[in-house]
């Protein structure tokens, strides 16, 4: 307590010096992300994880237990094409709530920007086994065998669905970069894609929300056809990336 | 600018000045330091992972790790002093137990197999026991000395009878500075002790530094545990880049269609969590037969049968076990021998008869 009491004294003193010093030259800010996730407006809370099912525009009937994605190169870019990047990344699990806030290590200039992210990790970071801490994660190792083009997971969301019997079946909806083993050598396509927010104000206490809406990676999707050994399957890659593409939103902006 | 410097540092003195008050850092009031000890990574593990957890209040000394080996292989922790640690956890055996069930000292048996001990520092998620009840390696350690089934001692009888030895207060006094006995020193030492059991040589890890080439059979076996069609072990267990062959998480593999052992679930009480075991490093297999949780298996072949065509399916099973109602992906005769071939490839001869992880005593 006699210590929080001196620290609230320091604060004010330092708080006082900052006025004092005052000058017209403009700080540099961190921008904060979080990351939520629902099923077409509907949150998705832990509680909701295996127990609730949603119905997606097949009209299969499932349910989620786990939502695990890496984002990377969040991108500011200001209305005079200067372009921000610390060129870091986040692995975000909605499930066990880490990497739910995520401050990328760049501070720029308070101002209007365009906002951009990449879903997964573009060709040039995708590369095999050279990140440590994603190679093992709260959630496992994250990378990709080398006999499907190595480098790292975009996404693994995985849960059940309900087959024309009605028995629960495992899927497994694993985004990679697009492969093609049958191929010599190795086909290989980027599908990683580039996520839009549009335009953001920043100011000196900026948080951004980016929001999954999670039915969109089943808009359209044949779960019964496509729920298992989706890695190896080249096909199966581009259409989760084009479904990719309608998945995220701006949400709210805090200052 | 430099008022405000020169604020900050009086400010950071200050509060430097309080926080020593208010240390929790037991001093032993000597000033003696123990010799500090760094582990012995290997260098695949420099090189892929990132650094091993190692708590701040309990660093890696040289008087500490002799201590807690002496302990772990000492039966003066157990009541009626005929049982020790590495009774169930031999490292012959990886650190774990060739029987089925543990026995204790009562000869009562309990329901869980042993768990082989080892690359433990890397344990990111930092849960304990096949169902994740302990939340660290120290708070592990408390556990088994008072446990009916096993030690069944109480700690004031165990730290009475170290205090009453001749040698362990001097050891304790050069480990952590004090001569006086208690439960959190004891496990402190031991985990320690269980830090330096790396295992990071195995055939497979030699591999990989280009000193050792695999078979076609285990070459083959590799590509079976890599490929989502077949095997698809690489998400759980781990790939050549994630050399721990584990993931540290807890899943249902499977293993039954009436859960009796509720594992995860019995300690978080969540239903989602019932049946849902920690996955095991696939280091060493050659010598930590029985397999599973309730050591179930007592072959590498019967492993492989069970994920090929032995699923069964229960409400929580993983989604990652696919074709259940086949009872697998029924992998070849050759392709299950390949993939045994290529998890005997993780085993470190070297790990098991390392002569610093043997009984000092
Ligand atoms: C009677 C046999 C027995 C004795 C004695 C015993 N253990 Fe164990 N140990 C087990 C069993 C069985 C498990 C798994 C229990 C469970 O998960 O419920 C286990 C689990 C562990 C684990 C968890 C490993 C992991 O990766 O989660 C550690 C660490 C451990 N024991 C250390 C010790 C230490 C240290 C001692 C001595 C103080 C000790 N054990 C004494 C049988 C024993
Ligand atoms: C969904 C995750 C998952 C997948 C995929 C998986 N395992 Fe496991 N594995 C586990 C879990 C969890 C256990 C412990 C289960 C228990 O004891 O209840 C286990 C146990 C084992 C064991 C026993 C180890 C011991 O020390 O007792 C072996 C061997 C093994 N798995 C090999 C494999 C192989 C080979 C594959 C691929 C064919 C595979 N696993 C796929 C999760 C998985």
């Amino acid at each position: 307590m006699k210590k929080i009491a001196l620290l609230t004294v320091m604060a004010i003193v330092l708080i006082s010096c900052n006025n004092d010093d005052d000058t017209v030259t403009i700080t540099p800010v961190n921008v904060d992300f979080n990351f939520t996730h629902n099923w077409d407006g509907t949150a998705i809370a832990n509680a909701d994880f295996e127990t609730t099912q949603y119905t997606n525009t097949a009209s299969t009937v499932q349910t989620i237990s786990k939502i695990v994605y890496l984002i990377s190169d969040i991108t500011f870019t200001a209305a005079d094409g200067t372009v921000y990047d610390a060129g870091d990344y986040n692995l975000v699990n909605a499930r066990q709530e880490t990497g739910l806030t995520f401050t990328p290590n760049i501070q720029i200039p308070p101002g209007v920007y365009n906002v951009s992210f990449t879903f997964g990790f573009d060709d040039e970071d995708n590369i095999d086994g050279a990140y440590n801490d994603l190679n093992a994660t709260s959630e496992g190792p994250w990378g990709v065998p080398m006999p499907l083009g190595g480098g790292y997971h975009y996404m693994r969301l995985e849960g059940k669905y309900l087959d024309d019997t009605s028995t629960e079946v495992g899927y497994a909806y694993h985004t990679v970069r697009a492969n093609d083993m049958t191929m010599t050598p190795l086909l290989l396509q980027d599908t990683s894609f580039v996520v839009n927010l549009g335009q953001v104000t920043v100011g000196s206490n900026t948080n951004v929300e980016i929001k999954m809406n999670v039915a969109e990676w089943f808009n359209p999707w044949d779960l019964p056809a496509l729920h298992a050994m989706l890695m190896p399957n080249f096909d199966a890659q581009v259409s989760m990336s084009q479904n990719g593409l309608d998945v995220f939103r701006l949400g709210t902006v805090t200052q | 600018m430099n008022r405000y410097i020169s604020l900050y540092l009086l400010c950071s003195l200050f509060v430097i000045s309080c926080n020593k008050k208010d240390d929790g850092v037991v001093d032993p009031g000597n000033g003696y330091v123990p010799t500090p000890m760094s582990l012995n990574i290997p260098p695949l593990f420099e090189e892929k992972l990132i650094d091993p957890l190692i708590p701040t209040d309990n660093p890696q000394t040289v008087e500490g790790v002799a201590l807690g080996r002496k302990l772990f292989f000492d039966p003066i922790l157990s009541a009626d002093n005929t049982q020790a640690c590495a009774d169930c956890h031999s490292p012959q055996n990886a650190f774990t137990d060739e029987r089925q069930f543990s026995i204790g000292i009562d000869g009562i048996s309990g329901d869980r197999n042993s768990m082989p001990l080892f690359n433990i520092a890397w344990n990111f998620t930092e849960k304990f026991f096949w169902d994740g009840r302990a939340p660290n390696l120290e708070a592990q350690i408390l556990e088994p000395v008072i446990n009916p089934i096993e030690m069944h001692n109480t700690w004031e009888n165990a730290t009475a009878s170290l205090q009453a030895r001749n040698d362990y207060p001097d050891l304790f006094s050069k480990a952590f500075g004090t001569t006086t006995i208690d439960k959190t020193l004891v496990s402190k030492a031991i985990a320690q002790f269980l830090r330096t059991l790396i295992s990071g040589n195995s055939k497979f890890d030699k591999h990989l530094a280009n000193q050792a080439s695999l078979t076609p059979s285990e070459t083959n076996g590799l590509a079976i545990f890599l490929d989502e069609t077949k095997g698809d072990c690489f998400h759980c267990h781990g790939n050549p880049n994630s050399p721990l062959w584990t993931d540290n998480v807890f899943h249902n593999n499977g293993l039954d269609e009436v859960i009796t052992d509720l594992g995860l679930g019995d300690f978080t009480g969540d239903p989602r969590d019932f049946g849902l075991f920690k996955s095991p490093s696939l280091r060493n297999l050659a010598y930590t037969a029985p397999y599973m949780h309730d050591g179930r298996f007592a072959t590498l072949d019967e492993v492989i049968n069970h994920y090929s065509e032995g699923l069964m399916y229960s409400e929580t099973i993983d989604p990652l076990m696919k074709t259940i109602a086949q009872g697998g992906v029924n992998l070849s005769e050759e392709d299950k021998a390949d993939l045994k071939a290529f998890l005997l490839t993780l085993s470190d001869p070297e790990f098991i008869n390392n002569p610093d992880f043997q009984d000092p005593n």
